[in-house]
């Protein structure tokens, strides 16, 4: 048998590069908020907006492709092909660089999180096809498969199936009635979630297997319950982002009664809550599970906000607001971040020098204080937002918005250090596992 | 454990099932033809100005400006009112250099956003079962 190749290198270094550039396009698109003027004829938030969504979804993105190779990489040694791979790489780079070069000049035509022109996602949705043809290909023939393995083809799959339904809205027939429109749109965001969930939750799977030598993690019945729930839940619970568009009932009540399923998974967490800390406490020193376990906490706290937001009664005060914004950086940043440095800890650690860990420990913590004031400063924001809501017609959005300053200066103190934080590790780790070194 | 391929095939059905009826809607709702050309252009022309980075539809968008769906019924607040905010542009908000021909699009868009429903959550109450329901 082989040893493991750094084949899908490549995917994360540029994933790390995107990190980069996510966590700046949202420091200086963030000033707006500040400074309402600051560069809004040229770079302002319109253009910084689409740059950071697309930036930090894309490290995701790309940052989870890197994460599921390399394990493959790892539990396969040599099966994976290296033209495939680097085919797939240079289709990123192109969309990447199609992207960000249009929305420098200020090209636009997509929707929310794809702003960029239509054309720009072709090459995105070529890749991820050569991605499902490369996986089925390496992956036939293994017997029965692990959950992880499941997880995997499952978010491969959806992603593209999302990723061409995003845009169903070229077609006049869907464009033109709104409300089935906007219908579409948030049943792709909801399910385009659930599936890069389940190639990062997969992954975390396949590195607790590894740390613990556990295999049977990822073989057992409860393993399998917890993907079908998942699977059931990317179907089918989207319905709960549109509780206030006048959409077909039954899409409500089904989003409503399939997002309250979660509550299995919350309090199962909390029932095992014990027994992770004291694992905690063994692996601690370990980079990889510390990640881990920092994922696991910001699961906890997101997923019981998901749910609360999930009712209905609770969404309707929290529906377009800094809240919901709370729980997408809550989630994009508190989990799949901090699973995505766990994978790269894992697979790069060896080219990372001993001398400057005790800088990296130090930095773990601020990057968890800072996100979590972040966090804090947005749902403080939505709460207030959402007041204002409910008595629209008192005030001003002007008077509203200027209310929420000490929410917002907050908010850009704690995203500096924040963005300071995610420099230093994806500076580190980009920088030691660089080619040629 | 065994490949669970049933209950996987079973839920992909399902799901397709589901995708499908949603996918129907604008046979259920038909929008009529002399209107649908004009609110499908003008949806462009709102993705082509990035309006969603700032604005909102029914709580869907960005949440540096104000939600615009019912933004043509208040009064005093008509297409003229609409018009000036984008070329003059406010606060954060740029101002655009936009063809005539484009805003009216835009407009269409917008009135026909305002007469499919109310978007602030003031319209809404809450029924006995956590569900909610616009006022009539």
């Amino acid at each position: 048998m082989n040893d493991p190749r750094p084949i899908a290198k490549p995917f994360l270094l540029t994933a790390l590069v995107l990190l980069v550039l996510a966590a700046l396009f949202g420091l200086l698109a963030s000033f707006s908020y500040l400074f309402p003027e600051w560069g809004k004829q040229s770079f302002g938030f319109i253009r910084l907006r689409p740059m950071h969504a697309t930036a930090a979804l894309c490290w995701i993105f790309v940052g989870a492709t890197g994460a599921v190779y390399s394990a493959i990489e790892h539990k396969f040694p040599g099966s994976l092909s290296r033209t495939l791979i680097r085919v797939q790489w240079a289709l990123w780079i192109v969309a990447l660089v199609g992207a960000f070069g249009c929305y420098s000049l200020g090209i636009f035509g997509g929707r929310e999180y794809w702003e960029f022109p239509p054309v720009v996602a072709l090459p995105i949705a070529l890749s991820w096809l050569i991605m499902l043809v490369h996986f089925a290909r390496v992956m036939r023939n293994r017997g029965s498969w692990p959950v992880y393995q499941w997880m995997w083809m499952t978010g491969i799959a959806f992603f593209l199936f999302t990723f061409i339904e995003n845009y169903l809205w070229l077609f006049p027939y869907f464009r033109a009635e709104l409300i089935t429109d906007l219908t579409i749109q948030w049943k792709v965001n909801g399910s385009m979630v659930g599936a890069w969930n389940q190639m990062l939750y997969g992954t975390s799977i396949f590195l607790m297997v590894r740390i613990s030598g556990n295999d049977q993690l990822a073989k057992s019945r409860m393993a399998f319950f917890l993907y079908f729930l998942g699977l059931f839940n990317l179907m089918f619970n989207w319905g709960h982002h549109i509780y206030t568009l006048p959409t077909d009932a039954y899409v409500k009540y089904f989003g409503y009664l399939v997002s309250m399923t979660e509550w299995f998974i919350l309090l199962r967490m909390l029932y095992l809550w014990r027994s992770s800390l004291s694992d905690y406490r063994k692996h601690s020193f370990y980079f990889p599970y510390r990640f881990m376990i920092a994922a696991e906490v910001w699961l906890l706290l997101n997923l019981f906000q998901a749910l609360l937001m999930s009712i209905p009664a609770i969404n309707l005060y929290t529906h377009g607001t800094h809240v919901t914004v709370a729980h997408a950086m809550g989630t994009t940043i508190g989990i799949n971040t901090m699973i995505l440095f766990a994978a790269m800890f894992t697979f790069l650690e060896k080219d990372i020098p001993q001398r400057i860990f005790p800088l990296l420990s130090k930095t773990f913590f601020l990057m968890q204080g800072s996100l979590l004031l972040f966090w804090i400063s947005l749902l403080a924001a939505g709460i207030a937002r959402g007041q204002w809501q409910i008595n629209a017609n008192e005030r001003s959005f002007a008077e509203m918005m200027q209310d929420l300053q000490p929410m917002f200066i907050t908010l850009v103190a704690s995203g500096t250090l924040l963005t300071a934080a995610l420099m230093v590790f994806a500076g580190c780790l980009g920088w030691y596992a660089r080619p040629g070194r | 454990m065994k490949t669970p391929l049933v209950p996987f095939v079973l839920l992909c059905m399902a799901f397709m099932a589901y995708t499908i009826s949603i996918y129907q809607r604008p046979l259920r709702q038909p929008v009529p033809a002399s209107e649908a050309g004009r609110i499908a252009q003008g949806r462009l022309v709102w993705q082509k100005y990035n309006c969603q980075s700032c604005h909102q539809l029914f709580g869907l968008g960005g949440y540096l400006g104000p939600d615009l769906t019912n933004l043509l019924s208040v009064p005093g607040k008509d297409a003229n009112y609409l018009k000036a905010f984008v070329r003059s542009g406010i606060r954060q908000m740029p101002a655009f250099d936009i063809p005539e021909e484009e805003l009216e699009l835009l407009v269409d868009f917008l009135r026909a956003a305002d007469r499919s429903g109310k978007a602030s959550p003031a319209n809404f109450r809450i029924k006995s079962d956590g569900m909610i329901e616009a006022h009539e």
